[in-house]
């Protein structure tokens, strides 16, 4: 954005530098209304998180109100339970993104080739994604509940797959990937415009298969498009809510940190602890964040992907 | 009383009751109506409640009006609105509909206002002993009780042998053992979902035993004391591992516990009177054949012909019951702008035409004693002496601050209830429940 001009007379150097100037002020002018804003919806509600994550602030004992340090942070990593939907939510994220990278490639591959009907197979694809997630986490909670869904009348006699923290949990995942699947296919789609058709028709002619073209070639081309769909769905499957919280309400040993973090905010209205839960959520995200973006940097083109992990 | 805030927060809270109340006002004109007392209910009743509203105001002589305004369905999703409007400074909230187990919470926190003494009095004539200790906190009301809840146990009469209603625990799994190895329905029905009902079914199972979760001071910890806890947690693990259980029973609430019976697949269910209203309006459940199992053809028998009650299933033979009272309180929020009018609205709502209404139409039993031996109530509820004889036996939820937080340990501790382990699990859950109530820790 900013003009960069160094071959230039000293004179007209002076001049344009005062031109570049100004551009700057304006420019900081014009982002500053975007800068305020985000400041005042991000930044504060965050740093006021973290203040009220070093406190003992329970709206039930308003009085007991006081400064604690990290005792809450504390609190949370020595708990079983945090550790327990810690583990939920990484085994859910790690699953249904691993699931979704494979579906959704194989998606994107079909989309790309479709000869007729493009846009109609796009739409198609893209329904699960439109719907709300609330109504289609309803479905299938009537859908796996015996006495009311099509689903679990398939299943043996007497089996009620949304009780039991397996099952459940591979139902959280099954919602979560048909949701999510058709996000990662278009991002993936994305990618495979990338590749020239050159290259695959150069390696076709050298006797490449099919599985080499695609190892080869698509794969190593697409690879800034794979981890960040790869990214974004480990950031969003990371903060998995709303499904949870519909099919089972986190019953059961199937909580994840978010669940966690809810209840210890709104059932028991400990700002404290629940703060520090949101705190150390927003961490974890932070360093999953991280990893990816390094692993953008350091990883050579056809080595192996750091973030399929 | 109330809660402390800085500057910033009261900004904020304002800033929101506006946004929340703009378009009330923009509706209803209430600034220049005088006083106008806003009635918080759950959903459930709110119908019996809005009546109830437009009663009081007629009577109020327009000294004051009351509108009647609706809560989520949820028990939890009505806590956390009123406490979050209440912490910030909501104004338009007056009078509150609160469930039974909020009084020491709301109160302790400064939420609710204590009712003056005078007013106090009034309400403590003729209602009964136990509704009104759900609503006082440190010796002060705090909540006048409006309805009262108890739980009976209903069962199929086709399916006792001899035709008698068990009148323990084990003698009930018993039979629904001995229905299941006969292949004729067998399900007891409790509420053992992770939820506020296990910690029901679980206090009534222990104060029946003889035990208490917390003393009278709401704090200390009482769970390890006696034998009582493991007694408690030995019947809920033996009906939940009994043959032929419900495969669903980690998953019931009162509503799942309703149609299951009345699908024809329960033998028994633990629960609230509405269930009689309910199966009657579904014209009497499923239809049965002669062994007593569900079927689709019409065989002119259905559940609802052999459907009857009995006291609560006592623990020790010879005992009984003391089952967990619920309800619902009213109360004056502390933010109210209009405390002396919404204190006579309150004994206004609650009075005896209210009550009944409420019972009548709603499904709730009443508080006020006399309404026991009301013909109109007595024809309503062809239950209501075995009503009547819980709630005169009846335990109250413990009473502490922490309730919520209480609440929630204990129901994900014990479920799913099959996996209870009876006598490891005592001192876990007297640990936990210590976290709870002193805010240690998370809750679930």
């Amino acid at each position: 954005m900013t003009v960069a001009a160094p071959q230039r007379p000293a004179a007209g150097d002076a001049r344009r530098s005062e031109g570049a100037k100004a551009e700057r002020r304006l420019a900081a002018w014009l982002c500053a209304p975007a800068v305020i804003v985000m400041l005042a919806v991000t930044a504060y509600p965050i740093g006021y998180a973290v203040w009220l994550s070093l406190l003992r602030y329970d709206l039930r004992f308003p009085q007991e109100r006081e400064f604690v340090g990290l005792s809450n942070y504390l609190a949370v990593l020595t708990d079983g339970y945090w550790w327990s939907a810690f583990t939920v939510t990484v085994a859910v994220t790690v699953v249904s993104v691993a699931i979704e990278l494979a579906l959704g490639l194989g998606l994107a591959l079909i989309m790309h080739r479709t000869l007729f009907g493009r846009g109609t197979v796009r739409t198609l694809v893209l329904i699960p994604y439109g719907m709300v997630t609330v109504a289609a986490a309803f479905s299938w909670q009537y859908a796996w509940t015996p006495g009311t869904g099509y689903l679990a009348n398939l299943l043996p006699e007497g089996s009620a797959p949304l009780t039991e923290q397996i099952p459940a949990l591979a139902i959280v995942v099954l919602a979560e990937v048909w949701k999510t699947t058709p996000f990662m296919a278009l991002l993936l789609l994305a990618g495979l415009a990338l590749v020239p058709d050159d290259l695959l028709r150069a390696a076709q002619v050298d006797g490449a298969g099919p599985w080499q073209r695609l190892t080869r070639i698509i794969l190593p081309m697409m690879k800034p498009a794979i981890l960040v769909a790869l990214l974004f769905r480990t950031l969003d499957a990371f903060r998995i809510f709303d499904n949870i919280y519909v099919l089972t309400r986190g019953n059961n040993g199937t909580a994840s940190v978010s669940i966690l973090g809810y209840d210890n905010l709104f059932k028991a209205f400990n700002l404290g602890i629940g703060s520090a839960i949101s705190i150390t959520i927003f961490i974890c995200v932070a360093i999953i964040a991280f990893l990816f973006v390094k692993g953008f940097g350091a990883a050579a083109p056809g080595s192996e992907p750091e973030g399929r992990r | 009383m109330r809660p402390r805030r800085d500057g910033r927060r009261r900004g904020i809270g304002l800033l929101a009751a506006a946004l929340i109340t703009a378009p009330a006002l923009a509706g209803c004109g209430s600034d220049d109506q005088g006083v106008v007392l806003r009635f918080y209910t759950p959903a459930d009743g709110a119908t019996q409640y809005a009546q109830a509203a437009a009663d009081c105001t007629e009577a109020a002589g327009g000294r004051y009006r009351i509108e009647q305004r609706t809560l989520p369905r949820q028990a939890d999703e009505q806590r956390l609105q009123l406490a979050r409007r209440i912490v910030g400074g909501d104004e338009t909230l007056d009078i509150l509909g609160m469930d039974v187990t909020w009084t020491a919470e709301f109160a302790e926190a400064g939420w609710i206002r204590p009712f003056p003494p005078r007013v106090a009095d009034q309400v403590r004539q003729g209602t009964l002993e136990a509704a009104y200790e759900t609503g006082t906190w440190e010796n002060r009301l705090f909540a006048a009780p409006l309805n009262t809840n108890t739980q009976l146990l209903w069962y199929r009469t086709d399916l006792m042998p001899g035709g008698r209603p068990p009148q323990t625990w084990d003698e009930m799994i018993d039979i629904a053992e001995q229905l299941a190895t006969q292949d004729r329905p067998s399900w007891i029905e409790v509420q053992a979902a992770q939820y506020e009902g296990l910690t029901v079914w679980f206090n009534t199972l222990l104060t029946s035993a003889g035990g208490r979760i917390v003393g009278e001071d709401g704090t200390t910890v009482r769970l390890r004391e006696g034998d009582a806890t493991r007694q408690a947690l030995g019947v809920m693990k033996r009906v939940a591992t009994a043959r032929g259980v419900d495969p669903s029973l980690s998953q019931r609430d009162e509503g799942a516990s309703r149609l299951a019976m009345e699908d024809g697949n329960a033998a028994f269910q633990v629960n609230y009177p509405f269930v009689l209203p309910g199966i009657q309006e579904n014209d009497g459940g499923s239809f049965i054949d002669e062994r007593g199992n569900p079927t689709s053809r019409d065989t002119g028998r259905r559940v609802g012909d052999v459907f009857a009650w009995a006291p609560y299933p006592a623990v020790e033979p010879g005992g009984d019951a003391n089952v967990t009272i619920g309800g619902l309180n009213l109360a004056v929020s502390s933010t109210s702008r209009y405390p002396p009018q919404a204190f006579e609205a309150v004994q206004c709502l609650r009075n005896r035409p209210n009550q009944l209404r409420n019972a009548i139409d709603g499904g709730v039993p009443p508080t006020l004693e006399a309404l026991y031996t009301d013909p109109a109530f007595q024809r309503e509820y062809p239950a209501w002496r075995a009503i009547k004889a819980s709630l005169d036996d009846a335990s109250v939820r413990p009473e502490s601050p922490a309730y919520q937080s209480i609440s929630i340990v204990i129901s994900a501790l014990l479920n799913p209830p099959s996996e209870i382990d009876p006598h490891a699990m005592v001192g876990e859950l007297a640990s936990q429940v210590e976290a709870a109530v002193n805010s240690e820790g998370l809750v679930p």
